[in-house]
């Protein structure tokens, strides 16, 4: 790990202020740490923005809005969430530990990198990590590596990282909006757009400049009120990265599909999420039949390597299984 | 009623010290003056290292020196440090060359003040290869095998041949043929490898997390050329070993010279990346089995040939097939050990080497083959039962595998159990139940004693022996207490350095068997002692009192016919000086290992449950059953065996060192990737013993437990997801898109 300055910061103006390109915003510091002990980020200065006032969560005539510095386990725990939007819930204590999970911030989450063995090891060609040194995914170790929206184009750009959160395939579900704050002011980003597909440009993960900051979340109610699940397989019971996940709402009434979302993770670069296949689901009936259907359309164009074709069976059968459950409960 | 003493589920004697943080691990210790030493390790397969750019790394605060090949003390005994016959002595990378034969092979070391600036140091080092493409590990290289040159364990023979393998399969009605597949497993103990290192003349001290002091201190002191007496290692506690502790590996030596290089006390704690390929791991392994079995069950034809890999500078061969030697009655069998070499670091012998992979293979081949002819897979077991060993055409001393089976079936409840697969289901998860054989050796090595008696009436054990998490020390005051008639409270132990008794390393699940051995006997001794010193003593109560007629309890000495006729060895060593009584005993094998085969067995009965649409796949249930000799402590020895059966979940269903062909290089070397079982793994979990009165093994009427629980539960668990699901799955580990049902 290179030595760094530190400074902490009580506004949120003042942090911006102070950003440069080689500095890094801290919080819980549950990624970043990590980050620079591999010599991934290695930044000259470290803003400690954890005592910034960003840690409520508050219930709006919109729906709720959680400050950025909320914790997961604070936001997977309070009353409102778990009553409001347990979905969310869910997928944040289907993360990492409870250690983590006490330390890790929401803004955090949504910034967490990811888990590519290739991307962790500085001696290794990456593009994310370092533009146009090339892919060791591709003809590598590729099973926990994604099969949609994937670049593979030039040597320079190709890219097959996964997003690794739980946190942003259940945001992406709800469409939440991230709230954020930079030199020209505030604005408001769906988390859909928010993170990105890796496209030319892979070492960006999301939409974010290098001197905006993350102030919030807001979770708006659904216009149609359903249940949610959310589906997350793993190599062990605890602990681990999703090899996919799904995060689902539907709501069904007489049988039919009122409305729906489908959010995958551990398989793209991004929570994915097909808004033309949820609109087709509506008005058809709520049967396997129909889920498996959308399934087969979420993953069509799936591009797998050596060791993770699985992803597109086991992708569709977790669809399936989520949206039964949900349908069932 | 007295208490009892062996056999007690006594609570471990540090165990306070561990769970308040006051037990001082290697790594704890501190030594005025002390410095940091951070390794660079290789970032290419194979090649040479052409030049080394340190200008940026010697510019920054409180960075002392880099050590590599070019300002490394030269080693004396340096052609000590080639393959040896020795299982626990490696060849070390000790900057003596510019070589490079494996990815993550340490190449210097950045010496600073703080081990912040030493971390920021070593990373600054700038490196230039001339590399050649590196020979990749398994499953690649298969064709290009040789014949090693030796076992592990010296009596193992690399080929075996009995009876006629041919005739034995012509003979057969069924043959069954398959080839099964192990990954290279990492053992990633707890604590990192971590030493402190420092020099006071031509005396070196080492704080060094080992599992051998003595190992070490023979080792060390003949590559620097110097007498043994002058290496002090001190081992007071160890955060786990499994093996990779029980060789002295590059680090142990690299710390002194950069002591030596410096002039001050280095300490050096590995990183968890650095610790995938410099501190041995267990070899990948192909295995194929042929089995031939008459329309009855009973075997004709065994044959276990394993393919296992080493180093390009080293050699250690995975003895895979020695339990298909002796495990069942078959009239002919063949089994062959073959290498291959790949640019990796070293493996070497990780928790039942040999008996892990191989008895995975064996008695999956045997659930197949109980499939194949529609026979209970325990029914085939007991009709190919080896009453007597087969390989060495010996009896054993004991042999309780029948109980085993008969006890783990009841408690487990094999009878509920439909044969056919596929046939049990609840909900979206199939339910598959497997058993499976398990097995270990009994080994014992020389290991030395000393056993004192106070006059205040307490006692002192000091033996070179060290505790790497298992409960020896617990159990070296039970044993010691229970041939002196005393409370483990009176008995205080010494171990963990060199300054005590040698014993052996603690490895290969011998601790008990030999030291506990050298602890049995040195009490005998020294009660002895005691008898003799009553029975001349006109003023004791025992005077002239044979020694058979006296007998140690309470800590008294007293006479068997009457409890009230004796006296305490306080009053005793008072009159006769207040002198201490003290003997040391060198224990070693006799003869038993001639005449008899020494093994535990055991069985192990598993319960899966599979939801085939998510590929998830969870131990239920799992029931061990094992005959060890005699059980010393009820609590350390079932933690023993849980922590082996939980290992075999590990190895069934998760472990995998992803080495890229390519490059040589390890791609998960951390625990968030390279998976072990967490709590939430672990369901229904339990383990059982069936006492046997051994006398013949050893002394202590011991057998080894520290490996026996991982051995049959990875084919338990495999055998239970074939029965689950109808998929016979022969490459570990049994990852989820194995399962998977394809729609």
């Amino acid at each position: 790990m290179k030595s760094f300055d530190y400074v902490a910061v009580t506004k949120p103006a003042d942090a911006v202020r102070l950003m440069e390109p080689q500095f890094r915003f801290i919080a819980g510091g549950t990624n970043l740490v990590d980050l620079m002990k591999y010599e991934i980020e290695r930044p000259d200065r470290l803003i400690d923005i954890s005592r910034l006032p960003l840690d409520r969560i508050e219930t709006t005539d919109a729906g709720i809005r959680i400050g950025a510095l909320a914790r997961n386990s604070d936001v997977a725990a309070d009353p409102a969430i778990t009553r409001q939007f347990p979905l969310l819930a869910e997928a944040l204590l289907a993360g990492a530990s409870p250690q983590l999970r006490n330390m890790a911030t929401m803004g955090g989450n949504l910034m967490q990198r990811t888990r590519c063995y290739y991307f962790y090891d500085a001696t290794q060609p990456c593009n994310k990590r370092e533009p146009g040194s090339g892919c060791g995914a591709i003809g590598g170790f590729n099973r926990i590596h994604a099969i949609l929206g994937t670049s593979e184009g030039a040597a320079k750009t190709q890219c097959i990282a996964t997003n690794p959160s739980d946190m942003n395939v259940a945001l992406s579900a709800l469409d939440a909006i991230v709230q954020v704050t930079g030199p020209k002011g505030t604005r408001a980003i769906p988390v859909i757009d928010f993170h990105r597909l890796p496209g030319d440009t892979p070492e960006r993960d999301t939409v974010l400049e290098a001197n905006e900051l993350i102030t919030g979340l807001d979770l708006p109610k659904p216009a149609i009120p359903g249940k949610s699940y959310y589906l997350k397989v793993r190599d062990r019971a605890s602990y681990a990265f999703a090899v996919v996940s799904v995060a689902t709402r539907l709501a069904v009434e007489n049988g039919r599909i009122q409305d729906v979302r489908i959010a995958l993770g551990g398989v793209a670069h991004k929570p994915w999420r097909i808004v033309e296949v949820e609109k087709n689901m509506v008005g058809k009936a709520a049967t396997e039949e129909t889920f498996r259907a959308a399934a087969q359309q979420l993953v069509a164009g799936a591009k797998p390597h050596e060791h993770n074709a699985f992803k597109v069976q086991l992708a569709q059968s977790a669809i399936v299984r989520a949206l039964q459950t949900v349908a069932t409960s | 009623m007295a208490k009892k003493l062996i056999g007690d589920p006594i609570d471990r004697i540090d165990g306070d010290l561990k769970v308040t943080g006051r037990a001082r691990y290697s790594a704890d210790m501190k030594r005025p003056d002390m410095v940091y030493g951070v390794l660079v390790m290789s970032s290419i397969g194979n090649g040479r290292i052409r030049s080394f750019d340190t200008a940026e790394t010697l510019k920054m605060p409180g960075v002392l020196t880099v050590m590599s090949y070019g300002n490394a003390p030269k080693v004396a005994g340096i052609n000590k440090n080639k393959p040896s016959e020795v299982a626990t002595d490696r060849v070390m990378s000790l900057f003596q060359d510019n070589k490079v034969h494996y990815n993550n092979q340490p190449i210097a070391m950045v010496i600073a003040d703080t081990f912040e600036h030493a971390v920021d140091g070593a990373a600054r080092v700038k490196v230039t290869y001339e590399s050649q493409k590196p020979k990749p590990p398994l499953p690649a290289g298969r064709n290009n095998t040789f014949t090693p040159e030796r076992l592990p364990r010296y009596d193992d023979q690399v080929d075996t041949k009995r009876g006629n393998l041919k005739a034995g399969l012509s003979g057969a009605s069924t043959k069954v043929t398959e080839t099964y597949t192990t990954p290279t497993q990492t053992h990633n103990a707890l604590e990192p490898h971590a030493l402190i290192a420092y020099w006071e003349g031509e005396k070196l001290t080492m704080y060094n997390a080992t599992q051998g002091v003595s190992g070490v201190q023979k080792r060390i002191s003949e590559l620097f050329g110097m007498p043994k007496e002058n290496v002090r290692v001190i081992a007071q506690f160890v955060g786990g070993g499994f093996g990779s502790k029980g060789a002295t590996w590059s680090h142990v030596m690299l710390a002194p010279m950069a002591a030596k290089l410096v002039g001050k006390p280095v300490k050096l704690v590995l990183m968890r990346e650095h610790m995938f390929g410099m501190v041995g791991w267990r070899s990948s392994t192909v295995q194929k089995m042929v089995v031939g079995t008459k329309k009855d069950g009973e075997f004709t034809a065994l044959s276990h040939d394993t393919i296992s890999q080493t180093s390009a500078f080293d050699e250690f061969a995975e003895p895979a097939g020695t339990i298909s030697r002796m495990m069942y009655a078959s009239p002919n069998m063949e089994s062959t050990h073959r290498l291959i070499r790949a640019n990796i670091g070293t493996p070497s012998a990780m928790r039942a080497p040999g008996e892990a992979p191989g008895v995975f293979a064996l008695e999956s081949v045997v659930d197949e083959v109980a499939y194949a002819i529609n026979m209970d897979p325990i029914a085939l077991r007991l009709k190919n039962y080896a009453e007597t060993d087969p390989h060495k055409n010996l009896p054993f001393s004991s042999k309780s595998l029948r109980e085993c089976y008969q006890q783990g079936a009841e408690r487990f409840g094999w009878a509920k159990r439909t044969p056919e697969p596929r046939s049990m289901r609840e909900g979206n998860e199939l339910i598959g139940m497997g058993m499976a054989s398990s097995i270990y050796p009994v080994n014992r090595a020389e290991s030395t004693a000393l056993v004192r008696i106070k006059p205040d009436g307490k006692v002192q054990v000091e033996t070179g022996t060290q505790d790497i998490g298992t409960g020896t020390y617990t159990v070296m005051t039970q044993v010691a207490a229970d041939v002196l008639g005393l409370s483990p409270d009176d008995v205080t132990l010494s171990a963990g350095d060199t300054r005590f008794p040698e014993s052996t390393t603690s490895g290969g699940s011998r601790t008990t068997a030999s030291t506990g051995s050298a602890v049995t006997q040195a009490a005998q001794a020294v009660l002895k002692q005691a008898k003799q010193l009553a029975y001349k003593d006109k003023r004791s109560p025992l005077f002239n009192v044979a020694e058979a007629e006296i007998v140690a309890e309470n800590g008294r000495l007293q006479t068997k016919s009457d409890p009230r006729q004796g006296e305490t060895f306080v009053s005793l060593l008072k009159r006769n000086g207040s002198k201490p009584l003290e003997a040391k005993m060198l224990s070693k094998s006799a003869d038993e290992k001639d005449n008899y085969s020494l093994n535990a067995f055991g069985s192990i009965f598993a319960e899966v449950r599979i939801d085939e649409a998510l590929g998830r796949i969870r131990v239920s249930r799992m029931i061990g059953t094992f005959a060890a000799g005699r059980i010393l402590n009820a609590k350390t020895a079932r933690s023993q065996i849980l922590g082996g059966m939980i290992w075999g979940v590990s190895m069934a269903l998760l472990e995998d060192t992803l080495i890229d062909p390519r490059t040589g290089r390890v791609m998960n070397p951390n625990l968030a990737e390279y998976h072990v079982p967490v709590n939430a793994d672990i369901e229904e979990i339990d383990g059982f013993f069936i006492e046997e009165k051994d006398e013949t093994v050893n002394p202590a009427g011991v057998k080894g437990i520290g490996e026996i629980g991982v051995v049959g539960s990875v084919s338990a668990i495999a055998n239970a997801v074939y029965h689950a699901t109808g998929k016979r799955i022969r490459d570990l580990p049994i990852t989820l898109e194995k399962v998977l049902d394809y729609r």
